[in-house]
């Protein structure tokens, strides 16, 4: 039995006296594997793109909007008028046991102004609630206070972008700018956020109190309805209660006969989440599926080659075997040839790959992670395609004659 | 005590139409320490039996004994095993390994024999000072003339000890003056390691080393005869 170090030798020098064809073989492995981790790489790039986005959204989160969910639930929709109300929200947050907080919301575009800065941003009308739930924090400055929500104060909190584009480097703390004409005292700084899940600017906003929206800015079409709500749950176990605790009462408070439909919905985020995730995945999976084909002619690639190469060395087989060669011996030299070449352009295509999935993140701004895992399943799948491929051209190697291959010319 | 013992050996190739019959009940003796040759005219079967000697093919019938094991119905591994460690062989094509160094070609047979790395090339060395290539280990097969790269081959054949060498017309590709160095060189093996060597020569000039004369025809020995050396690797 020959020593393994010494079928590896004996192979690296075959495959050294063949370099240019070796390489051209690599290089097929090398672009299918790349291809691959390069598509998980960007694929698991954008899971955690959005996993990372709906946990800036805050945790343990319900949304409840109108319209009934089997006519869509299009949210906020042209189609769909409103049917929430503040005392909804109040009603919530004072009668069922699983929520924890709720945060009303009435938003739309406004032109906001300060000096001779000029902006148009959207403006959320919500009450101090909506800072904790959307695990936003103060940069300096105060929440809203149950007085603000009374009185319907003309006070606003500036989001970053919102603030920097009006005031530069100026403190805007306690400055007066005015929202659609209506002059309102800036009163605090968000904290800056970055973009969404959906990829828009979460710092481009402007917060009021949910009274101030809706009877100054925003109350003239629908007077006493809100928008939606964000509701939190005490905690992730009591989600699914919180939601049906929620459905009964807006169901009594709306007086929704039953067989009725609801004319609300209320949606669960981690839901929402793990569908844009599944998404994400399923798109991943088959980007990967695609590459997958150019890894599966690579390997046929070294296929061909061990083909040729067996044929081309038909002699020196039979040399080998006239000196005392078994056939094992032909056989494993052959696919050591196939495994290093397949190896070889295993780790080489993972650098590639790794080096691609850099790139595509940088110029792209897209996220590209290259989990431990799909490295392992790039190598060991390199490895299977070298014994897989490798090993049909090595077993015809070893079943050669020895003297039929001395005289094969 | 005869070294190996052929029975009624019997080779047919099977071409589907035809059967050719290359031999046909080959009976055949040899000692250890003989010097022997096969003659005979083209076509007349001496590389088939040459190959059976050698354990490269087998009969399709008949008993070849090789020191009095039967080893005409073992498998292609055993071949191989009694190939590596009791035999050697050496072709008229020389049949070295191309782009391969002369002392790297020489260890080939200890690679399989499983001789570790440091041993092998020691041997391999050994053997190739012993057919007069000291010098010239490094070279590669197209860097050495043709009497050269067969003193690589005998070289080769002998690394592993064994006691048997065959040689398939080892000089038809060579000019005379090579081919008497090669025939001396057989010699010297012969009456100083005592190592049996059978040989196939067309050339009744090189026949003069041998000191037996196996002459066959049409796949049978038609005569056998001893004979006196005429010349040694010393005179
Ligand atoms: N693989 C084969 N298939 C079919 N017939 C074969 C095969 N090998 C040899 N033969 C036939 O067997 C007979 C003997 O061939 P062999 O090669 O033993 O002759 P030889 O005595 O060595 O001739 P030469 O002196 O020309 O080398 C020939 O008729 C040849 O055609
Ligand atoms: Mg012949």
């Amino acid at each position: 039995m020959i020593a393994p170090e010494e079928i590896l030798l004996t192979a690296l020098r075959a495959l050294r006296t063949n370099k240019m064809r070796s390489l051209l073989t690599v290089l097929g492995m090398i672009i299918g594997v790349a291809a691959v981790i390069a598509m998980f790489a960007v694929g698991t790039g954008a899971q955690v793109r959005i996993t990372e986005r709906f946990a800036s959204m805050g945790s343990n989160l319900l949304v409840v909007f109108p319209g009934s969910s089997r006519s869509g639930g299009v949210r906020g929709g042209g189609g769909t008028l409103p049917t929430l109300t503040l005392e909804d929200a109040e009603a919530i947050l004072r009668e069922c046991p699983a929520v924890a907080d709720v945060a009303p919301r009435v938003s739309g575009r406004t032109q906001v102004v300060y000096g001779n800065a000029n902006w148009s941003t959207s403006t959320v009308g919500s009450t101090a609630s909506l800072l904790s739930i959307r695990n936003w924090t103060l940069e300096s400055g105060r929440n809203f206070t149950e007085s603000d929500q009374r009185s319907a104060a003309k006070v606003c909190i500036l989001g970053a972008t919102v603030a920097s584009e009006l005031f530069g480097g100026e403190d805007p703390l306690g400055k007066i700018v005015r929202v659609n004409k209506i002059p309102m005292t800036v009163v605090g700084l968000l904290a800056a956020k970055g973009s969404s899940a959906a990829g828009s600017d979460q710092d481009d906003t402007v917060l009021v109190p949910v009274t101030t929206a809706m009877k100054r800015l925003f109350g003239a079409r629908f007077p006493g309805k809100i928008q939606d709500m964000t509701i939190q749950a005490k905690s992730a176990a009591e989600i699914a209660a919180a939601e049906s605790q929620i459905t009964d009462l807006l169901a009594r408070r709306h007086r929704i006969r039953p067989g009725e439909e609801n004319d609300f919905t209320v949606r669960n985020l981690s839901e929402i989440m793990e569908a844009a995730q599944e998404g994400a995945r399923i798109m991943s999976l088959l980007l990967a599926a695609v590459a997958s084909v150019s890894l599966l002619v690579g390997g046929i690639g070294i296929m061909n080659i061990m083909l040729v190469s067996v044929t081309e060395r038909t002699r020196e087989i039979g040399i080998r075997a006239a000196v005392g060669a078994r056939g094992a011996d032909i056989l494993l030299q052959f696919l050591a040839e196939a495994l290093l070449l397949s190896l070889a352009g295993g780790i080489l295509g993972i650098c590639t790959g790794a080096g691609g999935a850099f790139l595509i993140s940088h110029f792209a701004d897209w996220p590209a992670v290259i989990a431990p895992e799909s490295v392992a399943l790039a190598f060991g799948f390199s490895a299977a395609i070298g014994v897989f491929f490798g090993f049909y051209p090595a077993w015809k190697a070893s079943r050669l004659n020895p003297i039929e291959a001395l005289r094969y010319e | 005590m005869a070294l190996l013992e052929l029975e009624n050996i019997h080779k047919t190739y099977d071409l589907g139409e035809v059967q050719v019959h290359a031999l046909r009940g080959v009976t055949l003796s040899v000692r250890k320490g003989e010097y022997l040759a096969i003659m005979g005219t083209s076509g007349s079967g001496k590389s088939t039996l040459m190959h059976i000697l050698g354990c490269l093919d087998t009969p399709t019938e008949g008993r070849y004994l090789l020191d009095g094991k039967d080893v005409s119905g073992l498998g292609g591994d055993d071949l191989a095993r009694i190939r590596n460690d009791r035999i050697g062989f050496v072709f008229q094509g020389f049949n070295l390994l191309a782009r391969t160094s002369a002392v790297e070609n020489v260890e080939l047979p200890l690679l399989y024999a499983g001789v570790p790395r440091k041993e092998r090339r020691q041997r391999a060395l050994e053997a190739l000072a012993l057919v007069g290539l000291s010098g010239r280990e490094h070279h590669q097969p197209h860097q050495l003339s043709g009497g050269q790269q067969q003193r690589v081959a005998i070289a080769r054949s002998l690394v592993n000890g064994a006691p048997l060498i065959l040689a398939d017309e080892p000089t038809g590709n060579l000019d005379t003056r090579t081919s008497e160095e090669v025939m001396e060189l057989f010699s010297h093996l012969n009456e100083t390691a005592g190592i049996t060597v059978i040989l196939v020569t067309h050339e009744p000039e090189m026949a003069r080393y041998v000191e037996r004369i196996v002459t066959i025809r049409d796949g049978l020995v038609v005569s056998d005869e001893a004979k006196a050396r005429e010349r040694s690797f010393a005179s």
